[in-house]
Protein backbone atom coordinates (compact mmCIF):
# COMPACT_ATOMS: atom_id res chain seq x y z
CA UNK A 1 0.00 0.00 0.00
CA UNK A 2 2.83 2.45 0.80
CA UNK A 3 4.40 1.80 -2.37
CA UNK A 4 1.21 2.24 -4.37
CA UNK A 5 1.02 5.61 -2.58
CA UNK A 6 4.68 6.58 -3.34
CA UNK A 7 3.50 5.60 -6.97
CA UNK A 8 0.83 7.64 -6.82
CA UNK A 9 2.10 10.77 -5.63
CA UNK A 10 5.13 11.06 -8.10
CA UNK A 11 2.59 10.65 -11.07
CA UNK A 12 0.61 13.39 -9.66
CA UNK A 13 4.10 15.48 -8.98
CA UNK A 14 5.13 14.39 -12.47
CA UNK A 15 2.01 15.87 -14.24
CA UNK A 16 1.97 18.99 -11.80
CA UNK A 17 5.53 19.91 -11.90
CA UNK A 18 4.54 21.49 -15.22
CA UNK A 19 3.39 25.66 -13.96
CA UNK A 20 -0.30 25.97 -12.84
CA UNK A 21 -2.06 26.88 -16.17
CA UNK A 22 -3.94 30.19 -15.52
CA UNK A 23 -6.83 31.87 -18.23
CA UNK A 24 -7.79 35.44 -17.91
CA UNK A 25 -11.24 35.33 -17.13
CA UNK A 26 -11.99 38.94 -16.20
CA UNK A 27 -10.48 42.36 -16.58
CA UNK A 28 -11.05 45.31 -15.09
CA UNK A 29 -9.64 48.56 -15.82
CA UNK A 30 -10.14 52.60 -14.62
CA UNK A 31 -7.93 55.46 -13.47
CA UNK A 32 -7.65 56.87 -10.41
CA UNK A 33 -7.00 60.77 -9.71
CA UNK A 34 -4.28 61.97 -7.52
CA UNK A 35 -5.74 64.82 -5.75
CA UNK A 36 -6.40 66.88 -2.42
CA UNK A 37 -8.81 64.07 -0.87
CA UNK A 38 -5.63 61.73 -1.05
CA UNK A 39 -3.79 62.07 2.39
CA UNK A 40 0.23 62.37 1.49
CA UNK A 41 2.05 59.56 2.94
CA UNK A 42 3.71 61.38 5.72
CA UNK A 43 7.41 59.73 5.27
CA UNK A 44 7.41 60.31 1.60
CA UNK A 45 6.66 63.87 2.12
CA UNK A 46 9.38 64.07 4.63
CA UNK A 47 12.19 62.54 2.62
CA UNK A 48 10.90 65.33 -0.09
CA UNK A 49 11.41 68.15 2.55
CA UNK A 50 14.75 68.68 2.43
CA UNK A 51 15.08 69.29 -1.07
CA UNK A 52 12.03 71.39 -1.96
CA UNK A 53 13.44 73.57 0.96
CA UNK A 54 16.39 74.02 -0.80
CA UNK A 55 14.53 74.16 -4.79
CA UNK A 56 11.87 77.03 -2.97
CA UNK A 57 14.18 78.86 -1.30
CA UNK A 58 15.81 79.77 -4.94
CA UNK A 59 12.79 80.11 -7.17
CA UNK A 60 10.07 81.71 -5.28
CA UNK A 61 10.97 85.32 -5.18
CA UNK A 62 8.55 87.23 -7.43
CA UNK A 63 9.94 88.65 -10.93
CA UNK A 64 7.29 89.89 -12.31
CA UNK A 65 3.25 89.89 -12.95
CA UNK A 66 1.18 87.64 -16.28
CA UNK A 67 -2.04 89.89 -17.27
CA UNK A 68 -3.12 86.31 -18.39
CA UNK A 69 -2.79 82.50 -18.56
CA UNK A 70 -0.54 81.83 -21.78
CA UNK A 71 -0.73 78.52 -23.15
CA UNK A 72 1.11 77.05 -26.75
CA UNK A 73 -2.60 75.67 -27.89
CA UNK A 74 -3.91 79.53 -27.69
CA UNK A 75 -3.47 80.01 -31.31
CA UNK A 76 -3.01 78.92 -34.92
CA UNK A 77 0.16 79.43 -36.18
CA UNK A 78 1.55 81.87 -33.50
CA UNK A 79 0.70 82.16 -29.88
CA UNK A 80 1.18 84.49 -26.98
CA UNK A 81 3.96 82.55 -25.43
CA UNK A 82 5.63 81.41 -28.36
CA UNK A 83 5.52 85.15 -29.43
CA UNK A 84 7.15 86.49 -25.92
CA UNK A 85 9.52 83.97 -25.77
CA UNK A 86 11.33 84.40 -29.57
CA UNK A 87 10.93 88.16 -29.07
CA UNK A 88 12.66 87.95 -24.98
CA UNK A 89 15.17 85.71 -26.83
CA UNK A 90 15.93 88.35 -29.80
CA UNK A 91 15.75 91.14 -26.52
CA UNK A 92 18.27 89.47 -24.17
CA UNK A 93 20.77 87.67 -26.38
CA UNK A 94 20.93 90.29 -29.92
CA UNK A 95 23.26 92.48 -27.21
CA UNK A 96 25.86 89.44 -26.29
CA UNK A 97 26.15 88.67 -30.16
CA UNK A 98 26.39 92.59 -31.06
CA UNK A 99 28.98 92.82 -28.54
CA UNK A 100 31.00 89.74 -29.96
CA UNK A 101 30.73 90.03 -33.50
CA UNK A 102 29.63 93.37 -34.29
CA UNK A 103 26.64 92.02 -36.02
CA UNK A 104 22.93 91.49 -35.61
CA UNK A 105 20.19 88.69 -35.17
CA UNK A 106 18.29 88.62 -38.18
CA UNK A 107 15.42 86.28 -37.09
CA UNK A 108 14.85 83.77 -34.24
CA UNK A 109 13.39 80.50 -34.53
CA UNK A 110 12.35 77.98 -31.96
CA UNK A 111 9.99 75.03 -31.55
CA UNK A 112 6.90 75.04 -30.16
CA UNK A 113 7.45 71.28 -28.80
CA UNK A 114 9.83 73.28 -26.45
CA UNK A 115 7.68 75.17 -24.60
CA UNK A 116 6.81 72.89 -21.53
CA UNK A 117 4.29 74.56 -19.75
CA UNK A 118 1.62 77.28 -19.16
CA UNK A 119 2.37 80.49 -18.31
CA UNK A 120 -0.55 81.00 -15.51
CA UNK A 121 -2.13 84.67 -14.63
CA UNK A 122 -0.42 86.21 -11.84
CA UNK A 123 2.92 86.31 -10.44
CA UNK A 124 6.08 85.30 -11.94
CA UNK A 125 9.33 83.53 -10.79
CA UNK A 126 11.95 81.62 -11.53
CA UNK A 127 10.24 79.03 -10.95
CA UNK A 128 8.16 80.00 -14.16
CA UNK A 129 11.10 79.88 -16.38
CA UNK A 130 11.99 76.18 -15.38
CA UNK A 131 8.05 74.99 -16.11
CA UNK A 132 8.42 77.23 -19.45
CA UNK A 133 11.66 75.82 -20.27
CA UNK A 134 13.47 73.29 -18.41
CA UNK A 135 15.78 71.73 -20.90
CA UNK A 136 19.72 72.91 -19.58
CA UNK A 137 19.65 74.69 -23.91
CA UNK A 138 21.81 77.50 -24.90
CA UNK A 139 21.72 79.79 -27.35
CA UNK A 140 23.42 79.51 -30.45
CA UNK A 141 23.43 81.72 -33.66
CA UNK A 142 23.48 79.83 -37.07
CA UNK A 143 24.61 81.46 -39.97
CA UNK A 144 21.74 80.65 -43.46
CA UNK A 145 22.68 81.49 -46.57
CA UNK A 146 19.07 81.85 -48.79
CA UNK A 147 18.90 78.10 -50.03
CA UNK A 148 18.70 77.50 -46.07
CA UNK A 149 16.20 80.03 -45.52
CA UNK A 150 14.27 78.90 -48.16
CA UNK A 151 14.10 75.09 -46.90
CA UNK A 152 13.24 76.91 -42.98
CA UNK A 153 10.56 78.41 -44.76
CA UNK A 154 9.25 74.87 -46.21
CA UNK A 155 9.86 73.79 -43.34
CA UNK A 156 7.49 76.12 -41.39
CA UNK A 157 4.87 76.18 -44.04
CA UNK A 158 4.64 72.01 -44.59
CA UNK A 159 4.42 71.63 -40.74
CA UNK A 160 2.10 74.42 -40.25
CA UNK A 161 2.62 74.49 -36.21
CA UNK A 162 2.95 77.52 -34.30
CA UNK A 163 6.62 76.90 -33.77
CA UNK A 164 7.82 80.23 -32.44
CA UNK A 165 10.01 83.04 -34.78
CA UNK A 166 10.83 86.35 -34.50
CA UNK A 167 12.28 88.90 -36.78
CA UNK A 168 10.39 86.69 -38.82
CA UNK A 169 7.01 87.06 -41.26
CA UNK A 170 5.56 84.10 -43.40
CA UNK A 171 2.24 84.35 -44.85
CA UNK A 172 0.51 81.49 -45.99
CA UNK A 173 -1.99 81.25 -48.57
CA UNK A 174 -5.07 79.76 -48.17
CA UNK A 175 -3.36 76.72 -50.13
CA UNK A 176 -0.82 76.29 -47.54
CA UNK A 177 1.95 77.59 -50.25
CA UNK A 178 4.05 80.94 -49.04
CA UNK A 179 2.35 83.71 -50.19
CA UNK A 180 4.88 86.10 -48.94
CA UNK A 181 7.96 86.03 -46.31
CA UNK A 182 9.61 88.68 -44.74
CA UNK A 183 13.11 88.75 -43.15
CA UNK A 184 12.89 92.31 -40.39
CA UNK A 185 10.42 93.59 -42.61
CA UNK A 186 12.38 93.65 -45.95
CA UNK A 187 12.13 91.15 -49.28
CA UNK A 188 14.61 87.92 -48.44
CA UNK A 189 17.28 88.21 -50.32
CA UNK A 190 18.42 85.03 -51.21
CA UNK A 191 22.38 85.76 -51.76
CA UNK A 192 22.71 87.53 -48.53
CA UNK A 193 23.66 85.72 -45.45
CA UNK A 194 21.26 85.67 -42.05
CA UNK A 195 21.97 85.09 -38.62
CA UNK A 196 19.67 82.76 -37.13
CA UNK A 197 19.64 82.44 -33.35
CA UNK A 198 18.12 79.05 -31.90
CA UNK A 199 18.63 76.40 -29.11
CA UNK A 200 21.26 74.46 -29.52
CA UNK A 201 19.19 71.26 -29.16
CA UNK A 202 17.52 72.08 -32.59
CA UNK A 203 20.73 73.07 -34.20
CA UNK A 204 21.77 69.68 -33.24
CA UNK A 205 18.82 67.97 -34.76
CA UNK A 206 15.82 68.38 -32.52
CA UNK A 207 12.42 68.52 -34.26
CA UNK A 208 14.38 67.46 -37.80
CA UNK A 209 15.08 71.17 -38.87
CA UNK A 210 18.37 70.03 -40.47
CA UNK A 211 18.62 73.33 -42.24
CA UNK A 212 20.26 74.78 -39.37
CA UNK A 213 23.40 73.48 -39.76
CA UNK A 214 25.82 76.24 -40.73
CA UNK A 215 27.85 75.99 -44.04
CA UNK A 216 29.63 78.79 -42.21
CA UNK A 217 30.42 80.04 -38.65
CA UNK A 218 28.15 78.88 -35.17
CA UNK A 219 28.19 80.86 -32.69
CA UNK A 220 27.41 79.39 -29.30
CA UNK A 221 26.23 81.82 -26.83
CA UNK A 222 26.90 80.10 -23.41
CA UNK A 223 22.96 81.49 -22.46
CA UNK A 224 20.57 79.29 -21.41
CA UNK A 225 17.70 80.13 -22.76
CA UNK A 226 16.13 79.36 -19.03
CA UNK A 227 18.14 82.08 -17.98
CA UNK A 228 17.40 84.55 -20.13
CA UNK A 229 14.04 84.48 -19.52
CA UNK A 230 14.87 84.92 -16.20
CA UNK A 231 16.78 87.78 -16.93
CA UNK A 232 13.90 88.96 -19.16
CA UNK A 233 11.19 89.03 -16.37
CA UNK A 234 13.46 90.68 -14.42
CA UNK A 235 13.59 93.49 -16.65
CA UNK A 236 9.85 93.47 -17.14
CA UNK A 237 7.07 94.33 -14.49
CA UNK A 238 4.59 93.12 -16.70
CA UNK A 239 4.16 90.57 -19.05
CA UNK A 240 1.49 90.70 -21.47
CA UNK A 241 1.92 89.34 -24.98
CA UNK A 242 0.01 88.72 -27.82
CA UNK A 243 -0.75 86.61 -31.04
CA UNK A 244 -0.15 88.86 -33.89
CA UNK A 245 0.25 88.17 -37.41
CA UNK A 246 3.82 87.07 -37.94
CA UNK A 247 2.79 83.49 -39.07
CA UNK A 248 -1.03 83.58 -40.31
CA UNK A 249 -2.34 81.45 -43.41
CA UNK A 250 -4.80 83.78 -45.27
CA UNK A 251 -8.66 82.40 -45.68
CA UNK A 252 -10.18 81.56 -49.06
CA UNK A 253 -11.89 84.91 -50.53
CA UNK B 1 7.16 26.39 0.47
CA UNK B 2 8.21 23.24 -1.18
CA UNK B 3 6.50 21.03 2.28
CA UNK B 4 3.27 22.78 1.32
CA UNK B 5 3.35 21.88 -2.14
CA UNK B 6 4.30 18.03 -1.20
CA UNK B 7 0.86 18.65 1.14
CA UNK B 8 -1.07 19.65 -1.61
CA UNK B 9 -0.02 16.67 -3.78
CA UNK B 10 -0.19 13.87 -1.55
CA UNK B 11 -3.93 15.27 -0.68
CA UNK B 12 -4.71 15.07 -4.57
CA UNK B 13 -3.05 11.48 -4.49
CA UNK B 14 -5.81 10.71 -1.74
CA UNK B 15 -8.86 12.23 -4.09
CA UNK B 16 -7.58 10.01 -6.54
CA UNK B 17 -7.61 6.84 -5.40
CA UNK B 18 -11.40 8.05 -3.40
CA UNK B 19 -12.66 9.09 -7.03
CA UNK B 20 -11.02 6.59 -9.59
CA UNK B 21 -12.67 7.56 -12.89
CA UNK B 22 -12.22 11.20 -12.85
CA UNK B 23 -9.64 13.10 -15.47
CA UNK B 24 -6.53 14.67 -14.26
CA UNK B 25 -7.38 18.16 -14.84
CA UNK B 26 -10.14 17.97 -12.23
CA UNK B 27 -8.24 17.61 -8.95
CA UNK B 28 -6.63 21.09 -9.36
CA UNK B 29 -9.34 22.69 -7.70
CA UNK B 30 -10.81 26.02 -9.13
CA UNK B 31 -9.76 28.83 -7.72
CA UNK B 32 -9.63 32.62 -9.41
CA UNK B 33 -6.54 35.01 -8.90
CA UNK B 34 -6.59 38.66 -8.81
CA UNK B 35 -3.35 40.73 -9.86
CA UNK B 36 -3.32 44.10 -10.25
CA UNK B 37 -1.43 46.30 -12.22
CA UNK B 38 -0.47 49.93 -11.16
CA UNK B 39 0.97 52.58 -13.58
CA UNK B 40 1.88 56.11 -14.47
CA UNK B 41 3.77 57.43 -17.29
CA UNK B 42 5.46 60.81 -18.32
CA UNK B 43 5.67 61.93 -14.73
CA UNK B 44 7.96 64.61 -15.47
CA UNK B 45 9.89 65.46 -11.97
CA UNK B 46 6.36 66.23 -10.61
CA UNK B 47 6.95 65.46 -7.31
CA UNK B 48 5.01 67.67 -5.69
CA UNK B 49 1.27 68.65 -6.21
CA UNK B 50 0.66 71.35 -8.21
CA UNK B 51 -0.31 74.51 -6.61
CA UNK B 52 -3.83 75.85 -5.52
CA UNK B 53 -3.46 78.64 -8.38
CA UNK B 54 -2.46 76.52 -11.40
CA UNK B 55 -4.10 77.18 -14.15
CA UNK B 56 -5.15 73.67 -15.40
CA UNK B 57 -3.78 70.95 -12.99
CA UNK B 58 -4.63 72.97 -9.31
CA UNK B 59 -4.41 70.65 -6.17
CA UNK B 60 -3.78 67.95 -9.02
CA UNK B 61 -0.53 65.31 -8.34
CA UNK B 62 1.93 64.76 -6.11
CA UNK B 63 4.72 61.63 -4.92
CA UNK B 64 3.40 61.66 -1.60
CA UNK B 65 -0.37 61.26 -2.34
CA UNK B 66 0.22 58.24 -4.51
CA UNK B 67 2.32 56.66 -1.87
CA UNK B 68 -0.58 56.31 0.18
CA UNK B 69 -3.00 55.39 -2.94
CA UNK B 70 -0.69 52.65 -3.84
CA UNK B 71 -0.19 51.53 0.02
CA UNK B 72 -4.16 51.49 0.36
CA UNK B 73 -4.22 49.06 -2.69
CA UNK B 74 -1.62 46.88 -1.87
CA UNK B 75 -3.24 47.26 1.02
CA UNK B 76 -6.20 45.21 -0.38
CA UNK B 77 -4.13 43.07 -2.71
CA UNK B 78 -0.68 42.12 -2.07
CA UNK B 79 -0.04 40.31 -5.95
CA UNK B 80 0.53 44.33 -7.15
CA UNK B 81 2.83 45.38 -9.71
CA UNK B 82 3.54 49.24 -10.13
CA UNK B 83 4.81 50.40 -13.24
CA UNK B 84 6.38 53.10 -15.04
CA UNK B 85 5.95 53.58 -18.89
CA UNK B 86 9.21 56.47 -19.11
CA UNK B 87 9.57 60.03 -19.01
CA UNK B 88 10.44 60.35 -15.44
CA UNK B 89 12.71 62.86 -15.73
CA UNK B 90 12.62 66.41 -17.21
CA UNK B 91 9.79 69.19 -16.22
CA UNK B 92 10.84 70.52 -12.71
CA UNK B 93 13.62 71.80 -11.37
CA UNK B 94 14.13 69.07 -8.93
CA UNK B 95 15.62 67.35 -12.30
CA UNK B 96 17.83 70.70 -12.66
CA UNK B 97 19.19 70.24 -9.35
CA UNK B 98 19.41 67.17 -8.25
CA UNK B 99 19.77 65.19 -11.90
CA UNK B 100 16.82 62.56 -11.54
CA UNK B 101 18.49 61.08 -7.94
CA UNK B 102 14.95 62.49 -5.68
CA UNK B 103 12.74 60.53 -8.50
CA UNK B 104 14.70 57.10 -8.48
CA UNK B 105 14.88 57.54 -4.82
CA UNK B 106 11.35 58.02 -4.10
CA UNK B 107 9.94 55.78 -7.03
CA UNK B 108 12.39 53.08 -4.84
CA UNK B 109 10.30 54.23 -1.65
CA UNK B 110 6.79 53.56 -3.82
CA UNK B 111 8.33 50.06 -4.59
CA UNK B 112 8.36 50.41 -8.06
CA UNK B 113 8.52 46.96 -9.78
CA UNK B 114 9.49 47.96 -13.35
CA UNK B 115 10.08 50.75 -15.30
CA UNK B 116 10.88 51.41 -19.43
CA UNK B 117 13.49 54.38 -20.72
CA UNK B 118 11.38 57.38 -22.31
CA UNK B 119 13.48 60.30 -24.60
CA UNK B 120 13.43 62.82 -21.79
CA UNK B 121 15.13 59.90 -19.51
CA UNK B 122 18.43 60.74 -21.68
CA UNK B 123 18.47 64.34 -21.34
CA UNK B 124 21.40 64.50 -18.79
CA UNK B 125 22.60 62.11 -21.40
CA UNK B 126 23.18 58.09 -21.38
CA UNK B 127 25.96 58.98 -18.87
CA UNK B 128 23.53 61.09 -16.55
CA UNK B 129 20.94 58.36 -17.01
CA UNK B 130 23.48 56.01 -15.49
CA UNK B 131 24.95 57.89 -12.84
CA UNK B 132 21.21 57.49 -10.93
CA UNK B 133 20.67 54.05 -11.36
CA UNK B 134 22.17 53.28 -7.98
CA UNK B 135 19.08 55.06 -6.64
CA UNK B 136 16.56 52.85 -8.33
CA UNK B 137 15.96 49.99 -6.08
CA UNK B 138 13.74 48.68 -9.49
CA UNK B 139 14.61 47.66 -12.95
CA UNK B 140 14.71 48.83 -16.26
CA UNK B 141 13.18 47.35 -19.79
CA UNK B 142 13.59 48.22 -22.98
CA UNK B 143 13.24 44.97 -25.70
CA UNK B 144 14.35 47.51 -29.19
CA UNK B 145 17.29 49.94 -27.35
CA UNK B 146 20.60 47.76 -27.93
CA UNK B 147 22.59 49.45 -25.57
CA UNK B 148 25.51 47.22 -26.37
CA UNK B 149 28.01 49.46 -26.86
CA UNK B 150 26.91 52.07 -24.48
CA UNK B 151 27.46 52.47 -20.34
CA UNK B 152 23.92 51.10 -20.00
CA UNK B 153 24.83 47.61 -21.99
CA UNK B 154 23.46 44.64 -19.29
CA UNK B 155 21.84 47.27 -16.89
CA UNK B 156 18.75 47.42 -19.02
CA UNK B 157 17.26 44.02 -20.14
CA UNK B 158 14.21 43.03 -23.22
CA UNK B 159 11.83 42.01 -20.30
CA UNK B 160 11.22 41.16 -16.67
CA UNK B 161 8.66 38.15 -15.74
CA UNK B 162 7.53 38.10 -12.16
CA UNK B 163 5.48 35.78 -10.05
CA UNK B 164 2.74 36.57 -8.00
CA UNK B 165 0.61 34.21 -6.39
CA UNK B 166 1.70 31.37 -8.65
CA UNK B 167 0.73 33.81 -11.83
CA UNK B 168 3.77 34.89 -14.26
CA UNK B 169 3.69 37.65 -15.70
CA UNK B 170 5.87 39.27 -18.51
CA UNK B 171 6.58 42.54 -19.04
CA UNK B 172 8.91 43.74 -22.00
CA UNK B 173 9.68 47.62 -22.46
CA UNK B 174 9.48 49.40 -26.12
CA UNK B 175 11.15 52.53 -26.78
CA UNK B 176 10.33 55.37 -29.73
CA UNK B 177 12.71 56.74 -32.50
CA UNK B 178 15.56 58.71 -30.86
CA UNK B 179 17.03 60.45 -33.87
CA UNK B 180 15.45 63.74 -34.41
CA UNK B 181 14.17 63.68 -30.67
CA UNK B 182 17.03 63.31 -28.87
CA UNK B 183 20.94 64.83 -29.57
CA UNK B 184 23.11 62.26 -30.72
CA UNK B 185 25.51 63.20 -27.75
CA UNK B 186 22.98 62.55 -25.55
CA UNK B 187 22.19 58.99 -26.58
CA UNK B 188 25.20 57.94 -28.11
CA UNK B 189 25.91 54.56 -29.44
CA UNK B 190 21.91 53.28 -28.01
CA UNK B 191 20.17 51.72 -31.34
CA UNK B 192 16.85 52.09 -32.15
CA UNK B 193 15.45 48.17 -33.37
CA UNK B 194 12.02 48.19 -35.29
CA UNK B 195 9.25 47.56 -32.37
CA UNK B 196 6.79 46.01 -34.20
CA UNK B 197 9.15 43.37 -34.90
CA UNK B 198 10.41 43.01 -31.50
CA UNK B 199 6.92 43.15 -29.82
CA UNK B 200 6.38 40.29 -32.00
CA UNK B 201 9.10 38.23 -30.82
CA UNK B 202 8.98 39.40 -27.27
CA UNK B 203 5.22 38.23 -27.00
CA UNK B 204 5.91 35.00 -28.57
CA UNK B 205 9.04 34.89 -26.22
CA UNK B 206 6.79 35.23 -22.62
CA UNK B 207 4.46 33.48 -23.95
CA UNK B 208 5.44 30.30 -25.14
CA UNK B 209 8.91 29.98 -23.80
CA UNK B 210 8.46 31.56 -20.48
CA UNK B 211 5.25 30.54 -19.91
CA UNK B 212 3.62 33.67 -18.92
CA UNK B 213 -0.06 34.00 -18.25
CA UNK B 214 0.17 37.92 -18.32
CA UNK B 215 2.28 39.63 -21.00
CA UNK B 216 2.25 43.33 -20.79
CA UNK B 217 4.12 45.61 -22.92
CA UNK B 218 5.27 48.70 -21.52
CA UNK B 219 6.14 51.04 -24.23
CA UNK B 220 7.00 54.82 -24.77
CA UNK B 221 5.80 54.84 -28.12
CA UNK B 222 3.00 56.77 -27.96
CA UNK B 223 -0.56 56.78 -27.98
CA UNK B 224 -1.41 56.93 -31.90
CA UNK B 225 -0.31 59.54 -34.28
CA UNK B 226 -3.76 60.33 -35.89
CA UNK B 227 -2.21 63.12 -38.88
CA UNK B 228 0.72 59.46 -38.96
CA UNK B 229 -1.69 56.95 -38.71
CA UNK B 230 1.22 54.40 -39.77
CA UNK B 231 3.77 55.83 -37.53
CA UNK B 232 4.23 52.99 -34.66
CA UNK B 233 2.41 53.79 -31.72
CA UNK B 234 0.69 51.30 -29.25
CA UNK B 235 -2.81 50.79 -30.97
CA UNK B 236 -0.49 49.91 -33.68
CA UNK B 237 1.52 47.51 -32.02
CA UNK B 238 -1.83 46.08 -30.34
CA UNK B 239 -3.03 45.53 -33.89
CA UNK B 240 0.05 44.16 -35.10
CA UNK B 241 0.99 41.37 -32.77
CA UNK B 242 -0.36 38.37 -30.71
CA UNK B 243 -0.51 37.12 -26.79
CA UNK B 244 -0.37 40.52 -25.70
CA UNK B 245 -3.18 41.39 -22.92
CA UNK B 246 -1.96 45.11 -21.92
CA UNK B 247 0.34 47.96 -22.87
CA UNK B 248 0.82 50.19 -20.66
CA UNK B 249 1.94 53.60 -22.83
CA UNK B 250 3.20 57.15 -22.54
CA UNK B 251 5.03 59.73 -24.49
CA UNK B 252 1.71 61.57 -26.12
CA UNK B 253 0.71 62.69 -22.40
CA UNK B 254 -2.76 61.10 -23.72
CA UNK B 255 -5.54 61.31 -21.10
CA UNK B 256 -7.65 58.02 -21.76
CA UNK B 257 -11.02 58.14 -19.36
CA UNK B 258 -10.74 54.30 -19.77
CA UNK B 259 -8.56 52.00 -21.17
CA UNK B 260 -9.18 51.39 -25.15
CA UNK B 261 -9.87 48.11 -26.04
CA UNK B 262 -8.20 47.01 -29.63
CA UNK B 263 -8.13 43.72 -31.61
CA UNK B 264 -4.78 42.22 -31.88
CA UNK B 265 -3.70 40.31 -35.36
CA UNK B 266 -5.71 37.27 -34.15
CA UNK B 267 -9.08 39.23 -33.61
CA UNK B 268 -8.39 38.87 -29.66
CA UNK B 269 -8.88 41.97 -27.35
CA UNK B 270 -5.65 43.99 -26.71
CA UNK B 271 -6.18 46.29 -23.46
CA UNK B 272 -3.70 49.94 -24.33
CA UNK B 273 -3.85 52.29 -21.66
CA UNK B 274 -2.07 55.65 -20.89
CA UNK B 275 -2.80 58.03 -17.73
CA UNK B 276 -2.30 61.17 -19.29
CA UNK B 277 1.15 62.65 -17.45
CA UNK B 278 2.86 64.72 -14.36
CA UNK B 279 1.04 62.18 -12.29
CA UNK B 280 -2.41 63.41 -11.98
CA UNK B 281 -3.47 59.77 -12.21
CA UNK B 282 -2.63 56.28 -11.43
CA UNK B 283 -3.83 53.40 -13.87
CA UNK B 284 -5.33 50.57 -12.10
CA UNK B 285 -5.68 47.57 -14.31
CA UNK B 286 -7.20 44.17 -12.31
CA UNK B 287 -6.46 40.61 -14.06
CA UNK B 288 -8.77 37.84 -12.64
CA UNK B 289 -7.35 34.39 -13.57
CA UNK B 290 -8.67 30.76 -13.25
CA UNK B 291 -7.33 27.50 -13.89
CA UNK B 292 -8.94 24.95 -16.20
CA UNK B 293 -8.88 24.64 -19.45
CA UNK B 294 -12.72 24.99 -20.27
CA UNK B 295 -12.58 29.00 -19.89
CA UNK B 296 -10.59 29.12 -22.76
CA UNK B 297 -13.18 29.08 -24.77
CA UNK B 298 -15.52 30.89 -22.51
CA UNK B 299 -13.08 34.11 -23.41
CA UNK B 300 -12.45 37.25 -21.41
CA UNK B 301 -14.98 39.55 -19.98
CA UNK B 302 -13.46 43.42 -20.23
CA UNK B 303 -14.60 45.81 -17.91
CA UNK B 304 -13.68 49.34 -18.19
Amino acid sequence: MKTKIFFLCLIVLIFSSCKQDYSISKIEGKRLEINDSIKADNTVDAFIKPYRDKVNKDLDSTLAFAVDTYSKTDGELNTAIGNFMADALYEMTNPVFKSRTGKDIDLVLLNHGGIRSIISKGNITSRTAYEVMPFDNTVVVTTLKGEQIKELLTYLASRKRAHPIAGLQVILNADGSINRALIKGSEIDYNKTYYVATSDYLYNGGDRMSFLKSKDSLYDLDYKIRNLLIDYFKKIDTLRPTIDDRFIQLKDK
Amino acid sequence: MKRRTFIQHTTAAGALIGLGGLSLSSFSPKTTKKITILHTNDVHSHIDPFGPNDGRNANKGGVARRASLVESIRQENPNTLLLDAGDIFQGTPYFNYYGGELEFKLMSMLKYDLATIGNHDFDNGIDGLYAQLPHADFDFVSANYDFKNTVLDTHVKPFKTFIKDGVKIGVFGLGIELEGLVGKKHYKETVYNDPIEIAQDMSRILKDNEHCDIVICLSHLGYFYKNNPDKVSDLVIARQTKDIDLIIGGHTHTFLPKPTIEKNSVGKNVLVNQVGCYGLYLGQIDFYLETGQELKAKGTTIVV
